[in-house]
């Protein structure tokens, strides 16, 4: 077995049995990495200097005996989390020159369990994007078809795992982006619930959905990350003071007697025959391993995607006001006054997208349309939330698709904006909610795979990734490697 | 609501609202893309929402915290500073405002 190709627990053991030293982990990836560079274009920046510094401290770690499961173990951060020293781009112009002056705390705390840090992912501009064509460093494309989009924002980290570039990547999810990607790409994509992950250093989007997460091969992986990850901060207003569970610990659990409800709503027109074909298989195989079954509605589910389209823009426009040419970022030539300055540093320095978004935003917030759209929205959102709360009353978790399709081609969804946003019609929700969310790799729509999305009620971390780690004990979708990149 | 189409003009000045330079080439996009985006959040419409509470935060009941007001931070502007397009004597400086 190549070394690549273990897995993140795997690896962990090897460093730790001395089987392999960190230095001699990272070259190996470190080679992958470059060599991949030109066809997924999976990263932003590769920190060649900064990995071996790292590896080769852990490596004294574990020579003395000391240091932690992920001491010595490679990761990869999306290009949205601050990095001290280190560019932090957030796929974005406005970016290209901001060199991060602290690490988020989310950085900080995978730094200080020994992880070594070899590179930034590529990403859609300010996370806004399904398909991460919207990045300023170009798209990334799926090792499962370079033809293909890899979903998004976190495109570049569920490239990277899928491609065994990194055993482990952080990624952030406001509407799906961990989930929708990670489905497109075949790996498991973990959203914990809002608050559970600090957000301090992530570089906000839209902070009422906002949450930092992580791609990995399989939930195993995800629960020794995350169990690094999560956690009380106050630097974050909206941390969550209670105690981080044994994640790892809480894998075993049995699966007889969870109570499955399939999320109605999820299985309509929109959702392809392959797709639908491989969840309920997957759904007849927890059935198999003694979990229940039953159907749950949620009415008001349907107006997710409008919910969010006000929501979402209406924080990304107060957020984003911070980028003014004035204090970091890219600043336009020759401003004739303040006004020109801000204006055009802001149109040159946003993509597309980013600007679609604002512009939305701003309308949506604007006197006389204020509680008509905004006030409105926010109102369907408790509906859709309260919908969530009662069914989890009747039921453990929730599962159904975590995408409509598998991935599409690149360029064939740009034209209509509508198109794009409505591939994150199944994920959306459970940010909306504010809800922890798992999509697992449940086989394959032709030669492309199709994840399965199992969301839960508020910190119900360790019961998402018990039901994932069980399936995933009886397949081995979550070990197919793309071909060409075993 | 129930038309939601907008002109350049209100292009032009949900643009000037967000401070952002549109070329004339972006306002025909933005005209179109917006609102398609208008019609489609115009769905929420169909939701009876009498008597419910807007929703502004994911976690229910949960209250901002507040610390002791007490310096915890260093000042740290000249490596915050290292980022900006144009600094002097540690001041952001920007195109004159007062004649």
């Amino acid at each position: 077995m190549s070394i690549h190709t273990k897995t993140l627990a795997e690896l962990a053991l090897g460093l730790r049995n001395k089987e392999f030293s960190s230095v001699e982990l990272t070259r190996a990836l470190l080679a992958r990495i470059e060599a991949a560079q030109p066809t997924l274009n999976a990263l932003v920046s590769i920190t060649q200097d900064g990995a071996f510094a790292q590896a080769a401290a852990a490596d004294r770690e574990i020579a003395s005996g000391r240091g932690s499961t992920l001491t010595g173990v490679p990761i990869l951060h999306k290009d949205l989390f601050c990095t001290e020293g280190v560019r932090t781009t957030c796929g974005s112009r406005m970016l290209d020159n901001f060199i991060a002056p602290y690490d988020a705390t989310v950085v900080a705390k995978l730094k200080a369990a020994g992880t070594v840090m070899l590179g930034k992912t590529n990403m859609d501009e300010f996370a806004m994007g399904s398909s991460n064509e919207t990045s300023f460093y170009g798209p990334v494309r799926n090792p499962w078809n370079v033809e293909l989009v890899p979903g998004g924002s976190s495109g570049g980290s569920a490239a990277a795992v899928a491609a065994r570039l990194a055993p482990a990547a952080t990624a952030t999810d406001t509407g799906g982006s961990i989930r929708q990607p990670a489905a497109l790409c075949g790996v498991t994509g973990f959203k914990p619930t809002y608050g559970r992950v600090s957000r301090y250093g992530m570089i906000a989007f839209a902070s009422s959905l906002d949450q930092g997460g992580v791609i990995c091969a399989s939930a195993e992986d995800a629960a020794i990350v995350l169990r690094a990850m999560a956690g009380f901060d106050p630097r974050d207003s909206t941390s969550v003071d209670r105690p981080v569970p044994d994640y790892v610990a809480a894998l075993q659990m049995p699966l007889s007697g969870l109570k499955i409800g399939l999320l109605k709503e999820f299985f309509d027109a929109g959702l392809d025959a392959q797709n639908e074909r491989r969840i309920r298989e997957a759904l007849a195989l927890y059935e198999r391993l003694g979990a229940r079954l039953q159907e749950v509605s949620l009415p008001n589910l349907p107006l997710s995607v409008p919910a969010y389209y006000v929501v979402a823009p209406a924080e990304c426009s107060s957020n984003l006001a911070r980028f003014d040419g004035v204090r970091f970022g890219y600043r336009c030539e020759q401003p004739r006054d303040l006004t020109d300055l801000y204006r055009r540093s802001r149109g040159e320095g946003f993509g597309a997208e980013v600007k679609r978004r604002i512009m939305t935003g701003t309308y949506v917030l604007s006197a006389g349309y204020y509680d008509a759209y905004y006030l409105k929205a926010q109102k369907v959102r408790r509906l859709i939330a309260d919908d969530f709360d009662r069914a989890f009353a009747q039921v453990d978790v929730l599962m159904g698709p975590t995408t409509p399709t598998a991935a599409f081609e690149l360029g064939s969804k740009t034209a209509d904006p509508i198109t794009m946003y409505l591939n994150d019609i199944y994920t959306i929700g459970a940010n909306l909610a504010g809800l922890p969310a798992v999509s697992v790799p449940c086989g394959f729509a032709g030669n492309l795979p199709v994840g399965l999305q199992i969301i839960g009620p508020h910190f119900a971390e360790e019961r998402l990734l018990n039901a994932a780690h069980g399936y995933q004990r009886e397949t081995d979708w979550h070990s197919r490697v793309p071909p060409g990149w075993d | 609501m129930a038309d939601t189409s907008l002109d350049a003009a209100q292009i032009g000045a949900i643009a000037h609202l967000a401070r952002l330079d549109l070329r004339p080439a972006e306002v025909p996009v933005y005209q179109d893309s917006l609102s398609r985006i208008l019609s489609l959040v115009g769905e929420l419409e169909r939701a009876d929402t009498g008597g419910v509470t807007p929703m502004a935060h994911p976690l229910s009941g949960s209250v901002q915290r507040l610390r002791e007001d007490h310096v915890t931070e260093r000042d740290h502007h000249e490596r915050y500073q290292l980022n900006a397009p144009r600094v002097e004597a540690a001041l952001y400086l920007v195109p004159k405002v007062i004649e």
